[in-house]
This record gives structure tokens, C-alpha cells and sequence, in this order.
């Protein structure tokens, strides 16, 4: 974990209100697994008065040998729409890597895995796809968005991989919910990223294979230290009784944690 | 130039991170060593270990943050056998901060954690606002912060430097109680007690409705009180609210500090003790100070 003033190589809007950023620095060879995060503090140097904390952001994709790394977020708050205003060759203040990302290896090499993702949950299983393919599994997507306006990265995903995209109005893909074409789709180990109520469903429709959620939440420190992003553990007998996600996580076992 | 000697704290600089915001230090000694610090301030410690407040439990704010973390801590004795190890050798003085809901529970508390080594001081955390019960009106009721005060006086082995609340309407009647109780220092200020409320869902953002505000925010409350307060009692105080920088500890300093604690800025730099420490020299050659203890209170002094 570093923390550092990392160059913007590329930044743009790849669908509505979604950015893709490229950065560039010494940290990307830090990264250990996919799905980690950073923690990005926006108009450091400005002396702007807000926003004061930073914002953690999932590391979509990771280059070592080129130094650069790709981080795909939204924009809305206060925070995220600063951040979406920097331009190339400028510098932003990042912590990271942080958190615990996908286990690749609880998919058997050369076997199958499922990778399932909901609107802004789908950037960080885009490096877990492209890593686990290294590992000679065989991939299948099902990403989930809102409307057609809102698909980002589906071409991207179909190089990897089969990739079914759902839309909950039909505009693009198949019109309903990921949970509806799991039983289409024959894998050893699952992997999922997305909003709460899609990991609560997917929780109770995969049961008897592995399956990972990463998990979103307000955070301070980012770091393990501050207790904001705390959530209770569903075993009442664990020692602790508690997960961080930030530093925990944010990747869990399926129903290790509560979903909240 | 920056040696500050307090109630059982040789401190080789005036800076240290503040109570709840540096957990008991295991994640930052990852990222500095923790011996460049003054001292560290570890995490409240409760009798019994604690879970907190259900999330969410931050809020960010213009200039600052909502926190409703509740005390989360493993209590008193996992706290002492896991983390207290981690400072045995001594390298860094260590301030325990002593909170409870009940006056025996804080007592025992007190008295527990004084009698460890690698503890030097205790700070005993009257203030927090995030707690059912306790906490807050140990630190809003003069004649009841006092009675406590002087019942941990009694069995701490230790100097017990008092937490101090900025919500209350005297703020130096609050610290001349807890001096005339037997404290050996003050530490000021805690959170102050805030709100926000989401426009979506129309209700308020924390799971706790309210939670204690912090950062450069609360800097000028910090500030005031430590004016009005330096100047009626004659013990130290350890000064907090919002510092981000080394100008901010000088401003401290003036006010009336004796040292100075760092708290929110430690989540938006994890780096930010370890630079004001380098800073602060600098700072002080340019204003011709060649000793920080020259500064306590010059904003006051005739």
C-alpha cells in the first residue's frame, strides 16, 4: 500500500454518467489481485473546502509492464463529479492498492467460472475475467444494467468470454434480471460484483458452488482503522463478529458477512 | 525544540494521533514507524467489548465528517493482552482513552489499563456523543464529570488527562471542575454533536440520527475553547479539532495548547503525523521560536 501522485493517461465517458480512468504510476505494481481497490483524494491541491475524505474506487484493470491501471466509476456525488472534470497529464492523489480481492484460484485451473455483475458492481470483474483466463478457465459474463444507455464494456467482456447483457427495460441484451439465465450457464466457481439487493438474490440462487461477493460501503480511513465500514459476520459464534469491509474485503465469501 | 514534558508524558514532539482515529495503531505502524510520533492515543477501551452503532456510521460534510463508530472496541482485557504488546517496549508513549456508560465500569476500566507498562497516561473519554447512555452526560454535568474524575483519580496508577466536550455552555466550568477533581491534564476538543439528513430518502444519513462532527470544521470551536479554558486553569492541554498541518499546531500552540492531537486528517492522509513532525521545525526557525513550549498561550499572554 502506497500513497501516490499518479498521472491520468486517459479519461472519458463510456456510457451515462460512467467515466473510464487511466492512471499511471509506480503502485499498479503493487496490485495483487483483482478487485482490490484505491482511495482516491479529489482536488487535493485545490484548497477547496469539501470534499475532505476520499473516495474508494475499484481498480478495473491492471497493466504492470506498462505501469497503468484503469478505474471505471460513476459519477453523482459531490466527489465523483470533481473527479470526473480532471484532464490527461494532470496528477491525483491515490492510496492503494487496497482490500482483499477474488480468490481466482477457487476456480480449478481450466475449469469453469461464472462472473456476474450489476451497472457500477461490473468494473472490477473485468480484471478478475481477464485473470482468470490466464489461468486457462473458461469465463462466462452476465452483466446487468438498468437501460441501453448504461451498458459500458460489453465488447471488451465478449473478447474474454460468452457475455449475456440484461437490461431491466429490454433496450439492450435480454430485458430481465442476471438471476434469470443462471441455470443456462454451467461453471465450477462464481464471482459477483453489484448492488445489495442482486448479491442477496444471487446468494440464495447459488448455494452449492463457490460464490464471492464484493461488497460497496461508506468508508473513512480505507485502511482498517477507523471502524466506519464495519458489517456483522453471519456465524454469531466467529471470534470477532465482525468483517471490515475495506481492509477485510471487499471481497467476501458468499453469506460470511451480512449484506447491508 | 519541539521536547514537550507533560503529566507522566516525555514527549520527544507535541504531536500524536487523536483517540478513534489511529485504532490502536497496528494498521498505520504497517505504513511509518511509529516511534517518529509524540505519542499515541489508542482507541477508547470499554469493560466490555463492544460492537458499535449499526452503518451508516460516517458522513461526509463541507469541511469535516459525521462519525457514529459507538465505541467499537474489543474491551478492556482482549485490548491489553492483543494490543497493548505492540507498545511494550516503550518506543512510543501511549495515552489509553477510558470510556463507559456506568461511573464503576470506568472506574475498573481506569484502573486496569493504569496498571499496564506500556501505558503512560490515561485520558478519560467523558465526551463521546455516539453512546445510549453515558459518555455525554459525564461530560455535560460539571458536578458528575468531577465525581468521576475523582474516582478514577483514586485508583489510576497513572496521570489522567480528562476528554472534554464542546457541547455544553461553559466550557471552563467544565474544565475547573475536573481540574478541582485531581486531573492532571485536559484534553479538548471531542466531536461536536451534528446531523445530516439525505434529500432521497428524507431521512437522516447516519443509522445513529446523529453523530459527532470533526475536521478543519471544527477548528475555530477548538480554538476558542482553548483560549477561554488555558487561561482559568493551570493544567496542560493536549489541543484537537481539525489540524490538518503544521500552521494548524502552531495556532493550537497560541491558543493555549501544550501539545496536540491529530484526528480526521489521519483517514485523508495516513501520512499526515509523520509530515506535520517534519514540518514543524521549519515553521518555527522562520518565525524565530527556538523552543514550541514558548508558544503555549502567547495569544492571551501580556
Amino acid at each position: 500500500m502506497m500513497q501516490e501522485d499518479m498521472r491520468v493517461l486517459a479519461h472519458e465517458e463510456i456510457a451515462d454518467q460512467i467515466f473510464k480512468l487511466k492512471l499511471e504510476g509506480e503502485m499498479v505494481q503493487t496490485i495483487t489481485e483483482p478487485g482490490q481497490f484505491v482511495h482516491i483524494r479529489v482536488g487535493g491541491e485545490s484548497q477547496s473546502i469539501a470534499p475532505l475524505l476520499r473516495r474508494p474506487i475499484s481498480i478495473s484493470s491492471a497493466d504492470p509492464s506498462t505501469k497503468t491501471m484503469t478505474l471505471i466509476y460513476r459519477s453523482g456525488g459531490l466527489g465523483t463529479s470533481l473527479l470526473s472534470e480532471t484532464k490527461i497529464g494532470e496528477k491525483i492523489d491515490v492510496l492503494g492498492p487496497l482490500g482483499h480481492g477474488f480468490p481466482v484460484d477457487a476456480t480449478p485451473l481450466k475449469g469453469k467460472a461464472l462472473v456476474i455483475g450489476g451497472g457500477v458492481g461490473v468494473p472490477p470483474l473485468y480484471g478478475l475475467s481477464q485473470a482468470l483466463i490466464e489461468r486457462g478457465v473458461h469465463v462466462t459474463h452476465v452483466l446487468g444494467f438498468r437501460s441501453a444507455k448504461d451498458v459500458f464494456y460489453q465488447a471488451e467482456f465478449e473478447k474474454l468470454g460468452r457475455t449475456i447483457v440484461m437490461t431491466e427495460d429490454g433496450t439492450s441484451g435480454k430485458q430481465g434480471r442476471v438471476t434469470d439465465v443462471l441455470d443456462s450457464v454451467d461453471f465450477d466457481a462464481a464471482y459477483t460484483c453489484g448492488p445489495i439487493p442482486m448479491l442477496r438474490a444471487l446468494e440464495h440462487a447459488i448455494t452449492e458452488k463457490p460464490l464471492f461477493v464484493s461488497l460497496e460501503q461508506r468508508m473513512g480511513c480505507g485502511i482498517g482503522a477507523c471502524m466506519a465500514c464495519v458489517t456483522h459476520t453471519t456465524d454469531p459464534n466467529d471470534a470477532k463478529g465482525y468483517r471490515r469491509v475495506c481492509c477485510d474485503g471487499p471481497v467476501f465469501k458468499a453469506r460470511e458477512v451480512e449484506l447491508c | 525544540m519541539l521536547d514537550v514534558h507533560l503529566p507522566g508524558l516525555k514527549l520527544k514532539n507535541p504531536v500524536m494521533p487523536a483517540s478513534g482515529c489511529f485504532a490502536f495503531g497496528a494498521e498505520y505502524s504497517n505504513l511509518y514507524d511509529l516511534k517518529v510520533l509524540g505519542a499515541v492515543t489508542i482507541k477508547a477501551a470499554t469493560l466490555a467489548p463492544r460492537y458499535g452503532n449499526p452503518t451508516p456510521r460516517v458522513a461526509e460534510t463541507p469541511g469535516g465528517m459525521l462519525n457514529a463508530i459507538g465505541l467499537q472496541n474489543p474491551g478492556v482485557d482482549e485490548i491489553i493482552r492483543k494490543e497493548l504488546p505492540r507498545f511494550e517496549e516503550n518506543k512510543v508513549p501511549v495515552i489509553a482513552n477510558i470510556a463507559g456508560s456506568e461511573m464503576d465500569d470506568y472506574v475498573l476500566t481506569a484502573e486496569k489499563m493504569s496498571q499496564q507498562s506500556a501505558v503512560n497516561a490515561l485520558e478519560l473519554n467523558i465526551s463521546c456523543p455516539n453512546v445510549k447512555h453515558g459518555g455525554i452526560t459525564f461530560g455535560t454535568v460539571p458536578e458528575v464529570a468531577a465525581e468521576l474524575t475523582a474516582k478514577v483519580k483514586a485508583v489510576s496508577e497513572k496521570p489522567v488527562y480528562v476528554k472534554l466536550s464542546p457541547n455544553v455552555t461553559d466550557i471552563v466550568a467544565m474544565a475547573k471542575a475536573v481540574e478541582e477533581a485531581g486531573a492532571d491534564g485536559l484534553s479538548m476538543i471531542n466531536t461536536l454533536l451534528g446531523m445530516r439528513i439525505d434529500l432521497r430518502t428524507q431521512k437522516p444519513v447516519l443509522s445513529n440520527l446523529t453523530g459527532g462532527l470533526s475536521g478543519p470544521a471544527i477548528k475555530p470551536v477548538a480554538i476558542r475553547m482553548i483560549y477561554e479554558v488555558s487561561q482559568k486553569v493551570s493544567i496542560p492541554i493536549i489541543g484537537m479539532g481539525g489540524i490538518q498541518n503544521a500552521d494548524d499546531v502552531i495556532e493550537f500552540f497560541l491558543a493555549g495548547a501544550s501539545a496536540v492531537a491529530v484526528g480526521t486528517a489521519n483517514f485523508v492522509d495516513p501520512f499526515v503525523c509523520p509530515k506535520i513532525i517534519t514540518e514543524l521545525p521549519e515553521k518555527l526557525n522562520a518565525m524565530g521560536v527556538s523552543d514550541i513550549n514558548e508558544l503555549v498561550g502567547r495569544s492571551w499572554k501580556k
